[in-house]
Protein backbone atom coordinates (compact mmCIF):
# COMPACT_ATOMS: atom_id res chain seq x y z
CA UNK A 1 0.00 0.00 0.00
CA UNK A 2 1.47 3.35 -1.00
CA UNK A 3 1.16 6.54 1.01
CA UNK A 4 -1.25 8.01 -1.59
CA UNK A 5 -4.06 5.50 -1.07
CA UNK A 6 -3.48 4.83 2.63
CA UNK A 7 -6.52 5.47 4.82
CA UNK A 8 -4.26 6.58 7.64
CA UNK A 9 -3.82 10.30 8.22
CA UNK A 10 -0.43 11.49 6.99
CA UNK A 11 1.74 13.99 8.73
CA UNK A 12 3.02 16.95 6.71
CA UNK A 13 6.44 16.15 5.36
CA UNK A 14 9.70 17.87 6.18
CA UNK A 15 9.46 20.33 3.28
CA UNK A 16 6.12 21.68 4.54
CA UNK A 17 7.50 23.09 7.76
CA UNK A 18 9.50 26.26 8.03
CA UNK A 19 12.63 24.81 9.65
CA UNK A 20 13.54 26.40 12.96
CA UNK A 21 17.09 27.72 13.27
CA UNK A 22 18.10 24.69 15.36
CA UNK A 23 16.99 22.29 12.61
CA UNK A 24 18.86 24.35 10.00
CA UNK A 25 22.03 24.25 12.12
CA UNK A 26 21.58 20.54 12.65
CA UNK A 27 21.60 19.75 8.93
CA UNK A 28 24.27 22.40 8.38
CA UNK A 29 26.45 20.50 10.87
CA UNK A 30 26.33 17.43 8.63
CA UNK A 31 26.79 19.38 5.40
CA UNK A 32 29.76 21.33 6.77
CA UNK A 33 31.18 18.06 8.10
CA UNK A 34 31.19 16.61 4.58
CA UNK A 35 32.61 19.86 3.13
CA UNK A 36 35.40 19.76 5.72
CA UNK A 37 36.23 16.14 4.93
CA UNK A 38 36.68 16.99 1.26
CA UNK A 39 38.47 20.23 2.14
CA UNK A 40 40.94 18.33 4.32
CA UNK A 41 41.68 16.17 1.28
CA UNK A 42 42.87 19.32 -0.50
CA UNK A 43 44.90 20.54 2.46
CA UNK A 44 46.65 17.17 2.67
CA UNK A 45 47.36 17.48 -1.04
CA UNK A 46 48.95 20.88 -0.34
CA UNK A 47 51.01 19.33 2.46
CA UNK A 48 52.14 16.52 0.18
CA UNK A 49 53.06 19.07 -2.50
CA UNK A 50 55.10 21.02 0.06
CA UNK A 51 56.89 17.81 1.01
CA UNK A 52 57.55 17.03 -2.65
CA UNK A 53 59.09 20.26 -3.90
CA UNK A 54 58.85 24.06 -3.79
CA UNK A 55 57.65 24.02 -7.41
CA UNK A 56 54.72 21.65 -6.92
CA UNK A 57 53.76 23.59 -3.78
CA UNK A 58 53.85 26.88 -5.66
CA UNK A 59 51.69 25.42 -8.44
CA UNK A 60 48.92 24.50 -6.00
CA UNK A 61 49.43 27.65 -3.91
CA UNK A 62 48.81 29.85 -6.98
CA UNK A 63 45.40 28.21 -7.36
CA UNK A 64 44.59 28.86 -3.69
CA UNK A 65 45.75 32.46 -4.10
CA UNK A 66 43.47 33.07 -7.08
CA UNK A 67 39.89 34.41 -6.79
CA UNK A 68 38.35 30.93 -6.95
CA UNK A 69 40.90 29.62 -4.46
CA UNK A 70 40.01 32.42 -2.05
CA UNK A 71 36.30 31.65 -2.45
CA UNK A 72 37.07 28.00 -1.65
CA UNK A 73 39.15 29.02 1.38
CA UNK A 74 36.43 31.39 2.61
CA UNK A 75 33.85 28.60 2.30
CA UNK A 76 36.17 26.10 3.96
CA UNK A 77 37.11 28.35 6.88
CA UNK A 78 33.51 29.42 7.49
CA UNK A 79 32.37 25.76 7.33
CA UNK A 80 35.17 24.90 9.73
CA UNK A 81 34.17 27.48 12.31
CA UNK A 82 30.41 26.86 11.96
CA UNK A 83 31.04 23.13 12.53
CA UNK A 84 33.44 24.05 15.34
CA UNK A 85 30.96 26.33 17.17
CA UNK A 86 27.98 24.05 16.66
CA UNK A 87 30.18 21.16 17.80
CA UNK A 88 30.91 22.99 21.06
CA UNK A 89 27.13 23.46 21.39
CA UNK A 90 26.72 19.70 20.98
CA UNK A 91 29.36 19.05 23.66
CA UNK A 92 27.37 21.19 26.12
CA UNK A 93 24.23 19.18 25.28
CA UNK A 94 26.18 15.96 25.78
CA UNK A 95 26.93 16.91 29.39
CA UNK A 96 23.32 17.97 29.93
CA UNK A 97 23.29 21.75 29.57
CA UNK A 98 21.37 24.11 27.32
CA UNK A 99 18.23 22.17 26.41
CA UNK A 100 15.73 24.97 27.21
CA UNK A 101 14.07 26.35 24.08
CA UNK A 102 15.30 29.91 24.63
CA UNK A 103 18.82 28.67 25.36
CA UNK A 104 18.84 26.47 22.26
CA UNK A 105 17.78 29.43 20.13
CA UNK A 106 20.29 31.75 21.77
CA UNK A 107 23.22 29.34 21.38
CA UNK A 108 22.25 28.75 17.72
CA UNK A 109 22.54 32.49 17.02
CA UNK A 110 25.70 32.65 19.13
CA UNK A 111 27.29 29.79 17.17
CA UNK A 112 26.64 31.52 13.84
CA UNK A 113 27.87 34.88 15.17
CA UNK A 114 31.09 33.40 16.59
CA UNK A 115 31.70 31.46 13.36
CA UNK A 116 31.41 34.71 11.36
CA UNK A 117 33.71 36.52 13.81
CA UNK A 118 36.35 33.73 13.69
CA UNK A 119 36.21 33.70 9.88
CA UNK A 120 36.68 37.47 9.67
CA UNK A 121 39.43 37.27 12.32
CA UNK A 122 41.27 34.71 10.17
CA UNK A 123 41.43 37.10 7.23
CA UNK A 124 42.30 40.04 9.52
CA UNK A 125 45.22 38.05 11.02
CA UNK A 126 46.28 37.08 7.51
CA UNK A 127 46.40 40.81 6.79
CA UNK A 128 44.46 40.61 3.56
CA UNK A 129 41.37 42.44 4.83
CA UNK B 1 12.26 -17.73 27.28
CA UNK B 2 11.65 -14.29 25.79
CA UNK B 3 15.16 -13.12 26.56
CA UNK B 4 17.73 -14.29 24.03
CA UNK B 5 20.66 -12.20 25.26
CA UNK B 6 23.04 -13.94 27.61
CA UNK B 7 23.76 -12.43 31.03
CA UNK B 8 27.36 -11.88 29.88
CA UNK B 9 26.31 -9.91 26.79
CA UNK B 10 24.00 -7.79 28.96
CA UNK B 11 26.64 -6.96 31.50
CA UNK B 12 29.18 -6.12 28.79
CA UNK B 13 26.72 -3.59 27.35
CA UNK B 14 28.19 -3.69 23.88
CA UNK B 15 24.93 -4.13 21.95
CA UNK B 16 24.51 -5.38 18.40
CA UNK B 17 27.12 -2.98 17.02
CA UNK B 18 29.70 -4.76 19.23
CA UNK B 19 31.45 -1.60 20.37
CA UNK B 20 28.77 -0.14 22.69
CA UNK B 21 29.20 3.61 23.13
CA UNK B 22 32.72 3.50 21.67
CA UNK B 23 31.83 5.37 18.48
CA UNK B 24 29.94 8.11 20.35
CA UNK B 25 32.71 8.48 22.93
CA UNK B 26 35.55 8.66 20.39
CA UNK B 27 33.64 11.26 18.36
CA UNK B 28 33.43 13.42 21.49
CA UNK B 29 37.02 12.85 22.58
CA UNK B 30 38.39 13.78 19.15
CA UNK B 31 36.16 16.87 19.01
CA UNK B 32 37.48 18.03 22.39
CA UNK B 33 41.06 17.53 21.21
CA UNK B 34 40.30 19.37 17.98
CA UNK B 35 39.15 22.56 19.77
CA UNK B 36 42.68 23.78 20.63
CA UNK B 37 44.30 22.08 17.61
CA UNK B 38 42.03 23.73 15.01
CA UNK B 39 42.35 27.20 16.56
CA UNK B 40 46.13 26.74 16.70
CA UNK B 41 46.62 25.58 13.11
CA UNK B 42 44.06 28.01 11.68
CA UNK B 43 45.52 31.12 13.21
CA UNK B 44 49.15 29.98 12.88
CA UNK B 45 48.72 29.55 9.13
CA UNK B 46 46.80 32.82 8.84
CA UNK B 47 49.53 34.69 10.71
CA UNK B 48 52.48 33.58 8.55
CA UNK B 49 53.42 34.27 4.96
CA UNK B 50 52.62 30.87 3.46
CA UNK B 51 55.41 30.64 0.92
CA UNK B 52 57.20 27.28 0.67
CA UNK B 53 60.30 28.22 2.70
CA UNK B 54 58.32 29.73 5.60
CA UNK B 55 55.88 26.82 5.71
CA UNK B 56 58.65 24.21 5.65
CA UNK B 57 60.61 26.10 8.30
CA UNK B 58 57.54 26.25 10.51
CA UNK B 59 56.74 22.54 10.10
CA UNK B 60 60.37 21.58 10.81
CA UNK B 61 60.15 22.86 14.39
CA UNK B 62 59.84 19.59 16.36
CA UNK B 63 56.84 20.66 18.44
CA UNK B 64 55.00 21.80 15.29
CA UNK B 65 55.66 18.45 13.57
CA UNK B 66 54.39 16.53 16.57
CA UNK B 67 51.28 18.70 16.95
CA UNK B 68 50.53 18.52 13.22
CA UNK B 69 50.75 14.71 13.26
CA UNK B 70 48.40 14.66 16.25
CA UNK B 71 46.04 17.02 14.40
CA UNK B 72 46.07 14.90 11.23
CA UNK B 73 45.35 11.65 13.08
CA UNK B 74 42.59 13.31 15.14
CA UNK B 75 41.00 15.08 12.14
CA UNK B 76 40.81 12.01 9.94
CA UNK B 77 39.60 9.77 12.75
CA UNK B 78 36.92 12.37 13.57
CA UNK B 79 36.02 12.65 9.86
CA UNK B 80 35.79 8.87 9.52
CA UNK B 81 33.46 8.62 12.53
CA UNK B 82 31.29 11.49 11.28
CA UNK B 83 31.06 10.29 7.69
CA UNK B 84 30.18 6.83 8.97
CA UNK B 85 27.10 8.20 10.78
CA UNK B 86 25.95 10.11 7.69
CA UNK B 87 26.43 7.05 5.44
CA UNK B 88 24.61 4.77 7.90
CA UNK B 89 21.72 7.26 8.08
CA UNK B 90 21.19 7.90 4.38
CA UNK B 91 22.19 4.71 2.55
CA UNK B 92 19.60 2.06 3.31
CA UNK B 93 20.82 -0.71 0.99
CA UNK B 94 23.03 -2.97 3.05
CA UNK B 95 25.50 -3.81 0.29
CA UNK B 96 25.87 -0.22 -0.94
CA UNK B 97 26.23 0.99 2.63
CA UNK B 98 28.94 -1.55 3.45
CA UNK B 99 30.94 -0.78 0.30
CA UNK B 100 30.62 2.99 0.83
CA UNK B 101 31.71 2.63 4.46
CA UNK B 102 34.73 0.50 3.57
CA UNK B 103 35.82 2.92 0.82
CA UNK B 104 35.29 5.96 3.08
CA UNK B 105 37.27 4.38 5.90
CA UNK B 106 40.07 3.49 3.50
CA UNK B 107 40.08 7.03 2.05
CA UNK B 108 40.30 8.57 5.54
CA UNK B 109 43.11 6.21 6.49
CA UNK B 110 45.04 6.93 3.29
CA UNK B 111 44.62 10.71 3.55
CA UNK B 112 45.72 10.67 7.16
CA UNK B 113 48.77 8.59 6.25
CA UNK B 114 49.71 10.85 3.31
CA UNK B 115 49.41 13.86 5.61
CA UNK B 116 51.49 12.30 8.39
CA UNK B 117 54.21 11.07 6.02
CA UNK B 118 54.36 14.50 4.33
CA UNK B 119 54.88 16.17 7.70
CA UNK B 120 57.56 13.61 8.63
CA UNK B 121 59.31 14.04 5.28
CA UNK B 122 59.41 17.82 5.73
CA UNK B 123 60.36 17.41 9.38
CA UNK B 124 63.34 15.15 8.57
CA UNK B 125 64.47 17.57 5.89
CA UNK B 126 62.75 17.43 2.50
Amino acid sequence: MTMANSKYPTSPHLQIYRLPLTALLSIAHRITGVILAFGCLLLVWLLAAAANSAESYQLLFNHLDSWYGQIFLLGFVFSLYLHFCNGVRHLFWDVGYGFELETVDLTAKLAIAVAVILTIATWVVAGTV
Amino acid sequence: MSELRTPLSKVKGLGSAKDGTGHFWHQRLTSLLLIPLVLWVGFSLAAMPVDHATLVGWIQQPWVSVTLVLLLITVFYHAQLGLQVIIEDYISSHSKRTVTLLLTNLACLLCGMIGVISVLKISFGA
